[in-house]
Formats: C-alpha cells, sequence, structure tokens
C-alpha cells in the first residue's frame, strides 16, 4: 500500500532559504573533499594506461618499475580477485562485477584506450608516474570499432568473445550487442498508414562526458583483519561499499566506505573506478594508498554518456492528433553492456499521449569507455531525436507546434511508452506555465546585421526514482537536533534534509545539524542520482522526525503523568489534551530530557517503489553569426513542474545547472574520435564546456504540482532540465536559418556546412 | 620526496600572511606546493593544465592556476588562497554573497571563483554583468550554470 498525502501550503521552513550548513565550510576552503584525504604514512598510486583502443596483451614487464626506489607496490590483472558475472542494481543502471572488475584493470585484451593494465604505489604521485613509464607492455593491436553501425556488422571486430547477447529473449553469441529489447502497444502499422501526415527522420548524437570539475579519486587501507576502509567522493557510500565488495570478493561488512565532500558527478560519480585498485595496493603494500585521476584520463575512461543513432517516425490525424509513433534506438555502451536503454525507452514518447507506438532499443559494445549514469541518461538523448520531430512534423503540417504540445499532452492515466500508466503528473500545468512565462510573452527582438535569430522549444522528462534512504535524529540538550543521513551531498541536500526535519519539529533549519553518515553510522542509503535525495531521504527524514515526535511524548507524559494519549505536538510545542494551559516547547523539553529517561534519539528509513514524474519545458532563444556559425543563447528560460520547493534557490540551480549542460551538448560537446579509437579533445580547452562567457542568466519558473506520494508534495527535479536543452536549440537554429541539424553538437562547422 | 629525486629549491613565501620557509622538489607545481606540502588543501585541483580555474590563487596580486606555477617561482613573493580571505572578524563579502545567493552546489570550483572574483573586484568595485563574465571565464563551473554565481559577485560590488 502507498501512501499518499493531501497537498499543504502553510509550511514554516519548507520554501524558504535557509544559507546551507555545510557553505561555510566550502566558502572557506576548509571542506575536505576526497582529493585532500590525508592519513599516516600514505602513499600514492597511479595507473598505467592502453595507449591502444583494442588489443590483446602479450606481456606485461613491471620489474624495472618494482626496483625502482620509492615504489611499494605493483599490480596487473593478475592480481584482480576474479568476480563473478552478478548483476546488481545500482539504483541508476546495473552493474555486473565481472565486466566492472574488467574496466577496473585489462585482464588479457585492452577494450578502451585508457584501459589500466597496471597499478603502481609509490612515496609521492611523481615517483609513481615515473615508475608507471618503467612498465613494459607488448600489445597485439587488433581493429577497433567506435560507432554502433560499424559494430554490428558482421565482420566488425568483436569485444566481448564470451558475450551472449540477448535479442528479445533469444541468446546471441560472436556479437557486440549486448540486448534488443522492444514495447509495442496498439496497431502500430495501421495507424501509421492510415495517418494524415508523418514524418522520419534519423538523428545522430556523439558521447559526452558529465564534465564533473573534480577528479576521480579515492584512498584506501586494506588491515591487519581484512578490513578494508575507503575514503572518497562518491554519489553513494552504500552502493560504491557493494560494488568494491563485489569486485574484491570480499563480504560487505569488510568494507567501510566514508564518503568525503563530492565535486560534481552528475551520475559519472556512482561507478567505482580506483577504490578497488587503491585497496589492492594498500594490502600489497601495507600502507594508506590514495590515487587522484588525472584529466586525460577522467575523459578517455570514465562515464561518458552512450552516444546515439535514432529513428523517429511520427503519425498524426488531419486534426493534430498524434495516433502512431515508432523509435529505433541503437546506444553506444562503451567496452561493456548497459547502456540505458531502458530509460530511452521510459522517456521518448513521455510528454505525449499516442494510442499506437513502438520502440526497439539496442545495447551496442563499442571500444570506448563504458558509459556510465549522466543526469537522466537516455532521456535528452531520445528528447533531441523525438523534440524534433515533433516540431518538423508541425512545420510540415502548418501547425503551431506549441499548441501541437498542449493538444497532445500526457496526463494522468495516459500510458508511457513502456507500458506505464501516470499517476498525477504536470505536463499540462508546465505548459499552461511557458505561455504565460515572461519569456514566451516577449518578443526575441531583432537580430543585429550578420546575424540571425530564432526562437524554439522542446519538453523534457525523466521518471524520478525512490528506493531506499535512512536517516537517524537526536536531541542535544539545548534544544537543536542532530541529524545523521546517508545521501552524499552533491549539491545542497543537507540542508533540505535538515529543512524536512525542521518542518515537523516547529524549528529553524538552523537547529537541526545534518551530517552526511558512513557506512557504519547510518542504515543503507542508495545513491544521490535519479533525483532521488530529496524525494526519498527527505521522506525518510520526515519519518524520522514524526518518530521523534513519538518518543519525546513520552518523555512528555512522563513529566506531567499523564497517558502519552493526551499529549498534542504543534508547531513545536507540547500540549496536554486535557488541560490546554498546560504545554512545554521542543526546547524546554530538551534540556530537561536527562531526568526524563535520558538521549532521545530515532530513525527513519523508507523503501519507495515510486517517485512522481518529473516534467519541464524549455524555451531558447538564439543568435547566429552568418558569417562564422557561432551560435549564442541570448536568453533562456526552464518551466519545469518540481512538486514542492523544499529550498528553492537549490531547485533553482538543479533547472539552470541542467540548462547549461544541455546548452554545451547541443552547441559544443562531443567525444571526437580519430579512426585509431582516440580522443582527440581530452582536455577541457578542446572539449570545451560552456564558460560564464558563453550564457546569459538562466530564467527559471516553479511550477509547483505536489508530489501525493511525498509527505510535502516534493518531486525530484535535478535531471528533467538537462532533457530539453538540445532540441530546443535545434528548434531555435531551424526557426533562425530554416535549417534543421540532426546531428549533436550543431557547432559552427555544422551551421556554416547547413548554410552552404 | 624520494632520495633520488631532483634537487630542491629553497624558497622564502608569504602565504596567507605568513612567512613559510620551504623546501620545494624543483618539478612541484605551486599547487601541490600548497596541498602537499603546507597542508592548504582549500586550492583544488581540477584538471593540472590550466584549463579549469579550480586551482586559483594570487602570487604578488595576480590571478595565477597554481598548477601552472612552479613551487619554485613563488620565491620572494606573496601568495593568497581561498584560506586567507576570510578574518577573525568575518567572511569576506563575497563569501557571504555565494551563500546568502547558493552560487555553489558542489562547491569544489567555489574557492577558485572566490579568489578569481576578489582579484576583480579588488580592482574594480562594480563591474557590469559582462565585465563579471569576462573575467571569470577562466573559472569552470559544472553545477550551476553561472547564474547564481554572476548574481552573488554582484551582490558583493559596490
Amino acid at each position: 500500500m502507498v501512501a499518499t498525502f493531501e497537498p499543504k501550503t502553510n509550511y514554516k521552513v519548507v520554501g524558504t532559504r535557509p544559507i546551507r550548513h555545510d557553505g561555510y565550510d566550502k566558502v572557506t576552503g576548509r571542506a575536505i573533499y576526497g582529493g585532500d584525504m590525508k592519513l599516516p604514512g600514505l602513499i600514492w598510486g597511479v595507473c598505467v594506461r592502453s595507449p591502444h583502443a583494442h588489443a590483446n596483451i602479450k606481456s606485461i614487464d613491471t620489474s624495472a618499475a618494482e626496483a625502482m626506489e620509492g615504489v611499494f607496490a605493483v599490480i596487473t590483472g593478475a592480481d584482480m580477485p576474479k568476480a563473478e558475472s552478478k548483476l546488481v542494481d545500482l539504483g541508476e543502471g546495473n552493474i555486473n562485477f565481472k565486466w566492472a572488475s574488467n574496466k577496473l584493470m585489462a585482464d588479457t585484451k585492452v577494450l578502451y584506450k585508457g584501459h589500466p593494465v597496471a597499478a603502481i604505489a609509490a612515496v609521492d604521485r611523481y615517483t609513481a608516474e615515473e615508475a608507471a613509464r618503467l612498465v613494459v607492455v607488448e600489445y597485439d593491436v587488433l581493429p577497433s570499432v567506435t560507432n554502433v553501425v560499424d559494430a554490428l556488422k558482421d565482420d566488425a571486430p568483436i569485444l566481448l568473445d564470451d558475450l551472449v547477447g540477448d535479442d528479445l529473449g533469444e541468446d546471441v553469441h560472436n556479437t557486440n550487442m549486448a540486448a534488443h529489447v522492444r514495447h509495442e502497444f496498439g496497431d502500430v502499422e495501421d495507424a501509421m498508414s492510415s495517418a494524415a501526415h508523418t514524418i522520419e527522420r534519423e538523428y545522430n548524437m556523439q558521447m559526452v562526458h558529465q564534465g564533473y570539475i573534480e577528479p576521480h579519486n579515492a584512498t584506501a587501507t586494506w588491515d591487519e583483519e581484512d578490513r578494508i576502509k575507503v575514503w572518497t567522493s562518491t554519489q553513494g557510500a552504500f552502493p560504491a561499499r557493494t560494488q568494491i565488495a563485489g569486485i574484491l570478493q570480499v563480504n560487505v561488512s569488510q568494507v567501510k566506505v566514508t564518503p568525503l565532500e563530492i565535486g560534481g558527478g552528475f551520475g559519472g560519480k556512482i561507478p567505482v573506478y580506483f577504490e578497488p585498485l587503491a585497496a589492492l595496493l594498500s594490502k600489497k603494500s601495507g600502507r594508506p594508498v590514495k590515487m587522484v585521476m588525472e584529466r586525460t584520463a577522467i575523459f578517455e575512461t570514465t562515464g561518458p554518456t552512450p552516444g546515439a543513432r535514432m529513428i523517429i517516425k511520427l503519425g498524426a490525424d488531419a486534426d493534430g492528433k498524434l495516433t502512431a509513433a515508432t523509435a529505433d534506438i541503437w546506444f553506444e555502451a562503451g567496452a561493456n553492456p548497459g547502456a540505458f536503454i531502458g530509460p530511452a525507452a521510459m522517456c521518448v514518447y513521455a510528454p505525449y499521449e499516442i494510442a499506437n507506438t513502438r520502440i526497439d532499443g539496442w545495447d551496442v559494445l563499442v571500444n570506448k569507455p563504458k558509459v556510465a549514469p549522466y543526469r537522466a541518461p537516455g532521456s535528452p538523448q531520445v528528447a533531441f531525436a523525438m523534440e524534433s520531430a515533433i516540431d518538423e512534423l508541425c512545420e510540415k503540417a502548418g501547425w503551431d507546434s506549441m499548441k501541437f504540445r498542449v493538444d497532445n499532452a500526457s496526463k494522468e492515466g495516459t500510458r508511457r511508452g513502456d507500458g506505464v500508466l501516470f499517476s498525477k503528473i504536470g505536463m499540462e500545468e508546465v505548459l499552461e506555465a511557458a505561455q504565460q512565462s515572461a519569456h514566451w510573452t516577449s518578443p526575441i527582438g531583432d537580430a543585429p546585421e550578420g546575424k540571425k535569430r530564432g526562437r524554439g522549444i522542446a519538453n523534457g522528462y525523466w521518471f524520478n526514482i525512490g528506493l531506499k534512504s535512512s536517516a537517524n535524529l537526536s536531541v542535544n540538550a539545548d534544544g537543536t537536533v542532530q541529524l545523521t543521513e546517508g545521501s552524499t551531498d552533491i549539491g545542497g541536500s543537507r540542508v533540505a534534509m535538515a529543512m524536512h526535519v525542521a518542518e515537523v519539529l516547529g524549528l529553524t533549519a538552523h537547529d537541526v545539524r545534518p551530517t552526511v553518515g558512513d557506512t557504519e553510522s547510518v542504515g543503507y542509503t542508495d545513491v544521490t542520482g535519479g533525483s532521488r535525495t530529496t524525494y526519498a531521504t527527505g521522506y525518510a527524514c520526515w519519518i524520522a522526525a514524526n518518530n521523534l515526535v513519538e518518543v519525546l511524548k513520552d518523555r512528555v507524559a512522563v513529566l506531567w503523568d499523564i497517558n502519552k494519549d493526551d499529549v498534542d505536538f504543534n508547531d513545536g510545542v507540547f500540549s496536554s489534551k486535557a488541560e490546554a494551559e498546560k504545554t512545554i516547547g521542543f526546547k524546554e523539553l530538551a534540556g530537561k530530557l536527562d531526568d526524563l529517561g535520558g538521549p532521545a534519539n530515532s530513525t527513519g528509513s523508507v523503501d519507495l517503489e515510486s517517485a512522481g514524474d518529473g516534467f519541464g519545458m524549455h524555451i531558447a532563444d538564439i543568435e547566429i553569426d552568418i558569417e562564422t556559425g557561432k551560435t549564442d543563447v541570448i536568453r533562456y528560460t526552464a518551466i519545469q513542474d518540481v512538486g514542492t520547493a523544499i529550498h528553492p534557490s537549490y531547485v533553482e540551480g538543479q533547472l539552470q545547472g541542467g540548462s547549461v549542460q544541455g546548452i554545451g551538448w547541443a552547441l559544443n560537446e562531443e567525444y571526437f574520435m580519430t579512426d585509431t579509437g582516440t580522443m582527440a579533445n581530452s582536455s577541457f580547452l578542446d572539449y570545451r564546456m560552456p564558460t560564464s562567457l558563453d550564457l546569459p542568466l538562466i530564467e527559471t519558473v516553479l511550477v509547483e504540482v505536489p508530489n501525493p506520494l511525498h509527505p510535502y508534495g516534493v518531486r525530484g527535479v535535478g535531471e528533467t532540465p538537462i532533457c530539453p536543452p538540445i532540441p530546443a536549440i535545434a528548434n531555435a537554429i531551424q526557426d533562425a536559418l530554416g535549417k534543421r541539424l540532426y546531428n549533436t553538437p550543431m557547432n559552427a562547422g555544422s551551421i556554416l556546412e547547413a548554410l552552404k | 620526496m624520494t632520495t633520488n629525486s631532483p634537487s630542491k629549491v629553497h624558497v622564502t613565501t608569504t602565504i596567507n600572511g605568513q612567512q613559510h620557509e620551504l623546501l620545494v622538489p624543483g618539478y612541484m607545481s605551486l599547487l601541490d606546493t600548497l596541498r602537499e606540502l603546507i597542508g592548504l588543501t582549500g586550492t583544488k585541483e581540477g584538471c593540472l593544465d590550466g584549463n579549469c580555474g579550480a586551482c586559483t590563487v594570487t602570487v604578488d596580486g595576480r590571478i595565477v592556476d597554481s598548477c601552472l606555477v612552479l613551487g619554485a617561482e613563488v620565491n620572494g613573493k606573496t601568495v593568497e588562497t581561498i584560506e586567507g580571505m576570510a578574518t577573525p572578524e568575518g567572511l569576506h563579502p563575497l563569501q557571504q554573497a555565494f551563500l546568502e545567493e547558493a552560487a555553489l552546489q558542489c562547491g569544489i570550483c567555489t574557492p577558485g571563483f572566490l579568489v578569481a572574483a576578489k582579484g576583480l573586484l579588488d580592482n574594480e568595485p562594480s563591474p557590469s554583468e559582462g565585465r563579471i563574465r569576462h573575467w571569470l571565464a577562466g573559472n569552470l563551473c559544472r553545477c550551476t550554470g553561472y547564474d547564481k554565481i554572476v548574481r552573488a559577485v554582484q551582490k558583493a560590488s559596490s
């Protein structure tokens, strides 16, 4: 039975903007991030990496490195425990321990450029890097594949000899196709053939990277009782523990993960990279080992989001009602399976009600880094294809694309492309707010000479997830409350958790001191990802706070010598139901607890099946320089149903940050691969994410349709905003130039090519 | 350092008002000198190639990426880092504005942005939005989309 809640509006703490508790340490440089970790006797680890994208390892000679002064330990694939082939759900995507282990350290074959073949621990980083150059590896270089079309050809080089592909339930051998899934509803062929208007287009996208500024890192000790302690920057201490234990083939209770401050992740810090290697180097050296990844390796070997090939076909009747849709989606998984075709299928049609739909998705191996979740993994890709196709269908039929989106909007009861029926959602409210926004109701203005302006709109969707979270509370004698919760804080979530507790207890946000717990100080909590953190961990905090009220009612009953059932609690004040004048405030009671039974503590935990869907629409105004092809975003607005905004500043921040990542993806960012599988732009300079100079202020409209599945109506907000920007900009380019681009990035070269 | 490392350089430098006398390996960056030798880990590593600005400090009042400067180069110079920005009396107005405007999410780029923004406001107390965006273009932030950072710098300017 899923609990539901009536919407409320009379909050005291929810909806305010207190300063985040952890902010003071972060603006003064005192906050300790993963890379700042120090331990007595600490030594440094580095990886030796493959220069080839695909090769058999003929031999590895580590003797010179081992003999170098200052070197403590060297490991290779031979030192990796043989992890079992077991699929584990990490909340946002699965991992298989066998593939995950192979990704961290090559066995007999390298599968992507930068694939580690050995790791070295030495007295300091410079010495370790020096020693890494002494490792001699002989390779037998193999042909590589870097896109889905080549990878699926009959004569394609095969990455994993023992991969058994799943083609709609049939086993396939000797293949790069890990999976093929299908969702089909209604009679698509019939509906498409009787449609008054149809459109069919192919879209292609390159891999892009999350681009977090903080490098991956890990510090580990492997001690005498085979206990492994890890300090790291992770999006989830418990899922990191699961992975470390699975890859190292030890029990989870042998691993303690302490999450330090994390400098961005966007999904990319859900998988572990260095943690198991640092632990193995510690075991071999007997010292604590720290590893910090260099930026080139971050691009070449960690979590890009899948590159994609997509074919969308839409059909509509003469009145402008969508009647049929098909989507064929090929995603690059990188060097082992798991390319988010599931989420792509869930998201592709979500903003629309369409009676007849088919989706086919393929998970395809290529000689590139294994993909990792990146903010709504799979959804921005299909949003680019679907929202571009919607606009082009409207252009072809002569329809207004905003009206078309309103007329076909999904609502409560609409069936999603994978068959799920929507509960209460806010797509229609978002479209209404978009049409009333200051941006939509203002003209775009005239372009200066030599430039052209265009406006584009697009919808975006992420389903959001629930899963497991835990929180502990304890009351201090001064009337404040300590909160320990399990979600690593990637963008201000601690303050939102404290606000959940403060609202229940009638305290201020700063009366509640939030701490992110390690894996031995709080209950199991899933990743900070899937837009679940404020929703699910906030929910756990709310339960813990209500449980604390019950504990304290017991104490009040003792104090007044009455029955607990006769104690009331409202706005931070306990009262007697029998004698209205008999009251005691939370803080006063806290000071008396020593005489009323001692410490007052509580816990809260959740395991939430559903979360409440997130819809948004973005409006992009752009200006294109006809001579250079450069596109500037001159005005940008993100409108989104956020349920209830607990701390509106950080909700706005999610919309703004997601929008800008999407803008970068649309206009500039890509893995530019050479023919031999090398990323040619593996630095921030060449990869060229948006800078402050590239952007206007990002306007936000928070639409609040309370989510009945959360006590305050919270919906996940973090991921939806990266979905609309790419098609919004594609649609704006079409509006400006009368030219439509079907591939990302839509950079200056593509614009000039289109203008030829 | 290992015994076979290249010769070390005797460096006398003033960091956040305090004089330090150091033996710095010739190859060691100012970033590692601050973080590893002195323990000032507020200055962050992001890319080690001068492209992200997370390691921004000032040397004799000039903004530099400390990953591109050798520790040996600050001999006789004055270095200011994020740890020197607040005083016992309280936060610098920029730090306060970053908190109030929610101008940080993960916070890893924040020390670099604050040091860079202070460099701007020290010389130009009332910069335009465009000037702020131009000045801060050497500092990457992936979380905020820069909106709230720009607003915070505007708030802290007179």
